[in-house]
This record gives structure tokens, C-alpha cells and sequence, in this order.
């Protein structure tokens, strides 16, 4: 039982690691456009920290490069378990535009475990709240999958 | 015997179960002024619980140490309070405890946990004397330390002492971390060091360090409660309206650095303090 209360204390509150990974900012205005009084996330318990020791979800936009692979790694290295990995707009899905460049990787999924993956170019904020939410029902997803290993 | 064994047992419930609507209301009201509609009343109680459920990461073991001697020492203060003990005991096992936060940030390297330690230090330097001339102010009314005798005076003590019911408030704004004394961390993106010293507790010690937080609010707001301790109905609202001003306060100021907040709050505090002792004193 008090597993299923810490789990409903999970769902209900997320905080937020949000995390430049090298993009045109386009990405960064419409995940800082949801804690607006226009969309208000925090009605939902949602806190855009910035500090990885505190977070719950990381949210990254842009590409991963050879330079800020390390950054990326060491931000999801610091956040404690459990956590889930949001990937958001073209670029960090898959690189986007800059796919072809000498210097960048792809999509941060060449770096990390991504859970759940946002398009657009630039995503709109409606999307991000919903790859928000859907990365919540990850949570429960990843607590079966503990659960069926054990 | 019974009696002060339940009000142990109320002072230990009162920090999680007052501290915790306290800062769901708090946060409410502050999204109303902002214009938002604002978590649930349960948001803090959410927000703690899943603390609890995450890995345990620590830096190194005195950081634990500390976050554990934080809430140990904040709850035994509540609870001294709850048993209408020394006000001067309280205030010292008060400070004991904040002053293990500032040694559990210190225990670790990152340089923003240390900022925040140091600011952090600089406001206990900024209230700690203030609280402690308030205190003076209610012996020299009441003729003794004990809140007994706050409880058995006839007359509410902010008649007396006006001028030391607004120091207390400089140092209830401080400790609860409010603008524009939120130099150390503070709830929201208010300061260039938002979370300072509490950057690197995570998960449970954060939990931890978030209930000992809600001890001190519900301490220092029993402080305040003394003021209008002839009624039940006069305390309460004596500590909603004292709260109201907090949030406003809160919302309506800017950021400041702490040279001005140890010049301000000193100068404004022990003038307005020696004012109302002296006043006292030559009545």
C-alpha cells in the first residue's frame, strides 16, 4: 500500500530538469511558454527546477555534439532513480536539420535511454505537456517492468 | 503526566500536518497572484512523499547526518513550544538546528551549496538577534521567559509591544524564506541561486530538510500567535493576517544582496526594537 501511495505521489509530482543540449532556442521558449499563467503546469504539481539532484524528468531539446555528450551524460548521471528522459523537437529526435553536420551525434538517443520522444519543429507546448504526462505513465510502466524482473 | 505526553505527540503532528497546508495554501495564494490557478492544498504532502520513494544519493555521511540532526532539532523546538517551555531554550535549539542545514551544504564541494551556506549564515547573523530582543520584549512585559506567563497575562501583548511584533516579522520573513530575504534558496525561480542551499540533498534528506522547514513555519507563527494569546480567536487571526502580508510581501519584491539585507534588517530591527524596550522600560 504504501507503494501505491508513493506511486500516486510520483504521478502527481514531476519536477522538470530542462536541459539546452545545443538548440536554436526555438524548443526552450515553448517548454518555459508551459509554466506561463496561459498554460500553468504547476496546476498539476510540475516545478521546472534546475538542479539534476532534484529532478524527476529530463527534458533535453537540441542535438548532441562531441562536446556537450559529456554535459548530457553527467546531468542524467546526477538525477536519482526513478527518472525518464523526454526528447523534444526535431533536433533532438533525430538531429534535424543539423543531422549532417561533421560535429553532431543524431538525436540524444545516441547517448541516452530516451523514453519519450516530442516532434516538432519547434514543438508546440501542448505537445510537450503531453509527452510530459505520457512520460509519467512511464513511471507506472517502469515500476511493472521492475516488478516482472524481481 | 497524560498532559504533557499529548502535547509531545501534538507538537511532533503539528510541523507535518499545519506545515504542509500552510505551504499547499501558500503556494495557491501565490499562483493567484500570479495569475495562475495553482497546485492542489496536497501538493507539498505529494511533493515530500515522492522524495521519499526516490535513491538515496548522498554526497558524503555528514550530509545525511545533519539533514537528520535538522529536522530532530527543528521538532524538539516545536514540541518545547507545545510545552510552554523557555522561549530563550526554544530560540537556542531553534538555531541549533539551522545551524546543522548550513553545516550539511558546507559538507559538500559544489560551489552553489557553499554560496548557500555562506548566505545562509549571514541570515541566521541578521534574525537570530532580533528574535532574541523580542524574546527580552516579553520578559520585560510578562516578568518571565516561560510562554506560560505570555498565556497568563490579561492584556494581548501587541498593544505592548508593536514595534517588536514588526521585528518579528523581518525574521519570520527570513526564515521562511520569502522575498526579498530568499538570498540562501527559496521556492521559487526568485534569486540567481534559486535552491543554494539545499542543491545537493536529494531525494529523501530534501524530504527531510522540507518537514524541518515546516516545523520552524509552524514555530515561528506560534511565536507570532503569542502576540494575541488572550483569545483563540484573536491568535488565529493575528497569524492569518501576519501570513497574508508574508505572501504579499513575497510577491511584490524584488531580489536584494545580502550587504543590504544585513544593513537594513540590523538598523531596522534594533532601532525599532531599542525604541519599544526603552518604551517599556521607562513606563
Amino acid at each position: 500500500m504504501f507503494k501505491k501511495i508513493i506511486q500516486k505521489a510520483r504521478i502527481k509530482s514531476p519536477w522538470l530538469l530542462h536541459f539546452d543540449c545545443g538548440s536554436c532556442n526555438g524548443c526552450d521558449i515553448e517548454v518555459l511558454a508551459c509554466l506561463t499563467p496561459l498554460y500553468d503546469i504547476e496546476r498539476f504539481g510540475i516545478i521546472n527546477v534546475g538542479n539534476p539532484m532534484h529532478a524527476d524528468i529530463f527534458l533535453v531539446t537540441g542535438t548532441v555534439n562531441q562536446r556537450n555528450k559529456k554535459v548530457l551524460l553527467n546531468l542524467y548521471d546526477q538525477m536519482p532513480q526513478p527518472k525518464v528522459v523526454v526528447a523534444i523537437g526535431s533536433c533532438a529526435l533525430s538531429g534535424g536539420i543539423f543531422r549532417e553536420a561533421y560535429n553532431v551525434l543524431g538525436g540524444i538517443d545516441k547517448v541516452l535511454p530516451v523514453d519519450v520522444y516530442v516532434p516538432g519543429c519547434p514543438a508546440k507546448p501542448e505537445a510537450i505537456i503531453d509527452g510530459v504526462v505520457m512520460a509519467l505513465e512511464n513511471f507506472i510502466r517502469k515500476k511493472d517492468e521492475e516488478k516482472t524482473h524481481a | 503526566m497524560i498532559n504533557s505526553l499529548v502535547m509531545v505527540i501534538a507538537g511532533l503532528a503539528a510541523g507535518p500536518a499545519l506545515g504542509g497546508v500552510i505551504s499547499g495554501l501558500d503556494r495557491i495564494l501565490t499562483a493567484r497572484l500570479q495569475a495562475r490557478i495553482g497546485p492542489p492544498v496536497w501538493q507539498p504532502y505529494f511533493d515530500v512523499l515522492k522524495l521519499f520513494g526516490k535513491e538515496k544519493m548522498v554526497v558524503n555521511v555528514w550530509q545525511a547526518f545533519c539533514a537528520y540532526c535538522y529536522v530532530a532539532a527543528s521538532s524538539i523546538a516545536l514540541v518545547l513550544f507545545f510545552l510552554q517551555s523557555d522561549l530563550l531554550l526554544i530560540l537556542f535549539v531553534q538555531a541549533v538546528g539551522a545551524l546543522f542545514l548550513v553545516i550539511g551544504a558546507f559538507s559538500s564541494t559544489s560551489p552553489f551549496s557553499q554560496i548557500g551556506a555562506h548566505r545562509e549564515l549571514l541570515q541566521i547573523l541578521s534574525y537570530e538577534p532580533l528574535l532574541v530582543l523580542v524574546t527580552v520584549g516579553i520578559y520585560l512585559e510578562t516578568g518571565s521567559f516561560k510562554i506560560q506567563a505570555v498565556y497568563g497575562g490579561d492584556a494581548p501583548l501587541l498593544l505592548k509591544l508593536p514595534f517588536l511584533f514588526v521585528v518579528l516579522g523581518y525574521a519570520l520573513t527570513i526564515k521562511l524564506r520569502k522575498s526579498p530575504f530568499d538570498l540562501s534558496t527559496c521556492h521559487h525561480a526568485h534569486q540567481e541561486l534559486v535552491k543554494g542551499l539545499l542543491t545537493d540533498f536529494s531525494g529523501p534528506f530534501l524530504a527531510l530538510t522540507e518537514i524541518g522547514h515546516w516545523y520552524e513555519v509552524v514555530l515561528l507563527l506560534g511565536l507570532c500567535s503569542l502576540f494575541w494569546a488572550t483569545s483563540w480567536g484573536g491568535m488565529i487571526i493575528i497569524v492569518v493576517i501576519t501570513y497574508l502580508l508574508e505572501v504579499l510581501i513575497d510577491n511584490v519584491s524584488a531580489r536584494m544582496n545580502w550587504r543590504w539585507m544585513l544593513g537594513y534588517v540590523w538598523s531596522m530591527g534594533l532601532a525599532l526594537s531599542m525604541v519599544n524596550l526603552v518604551w517599556l522600560y521607562a513606563r
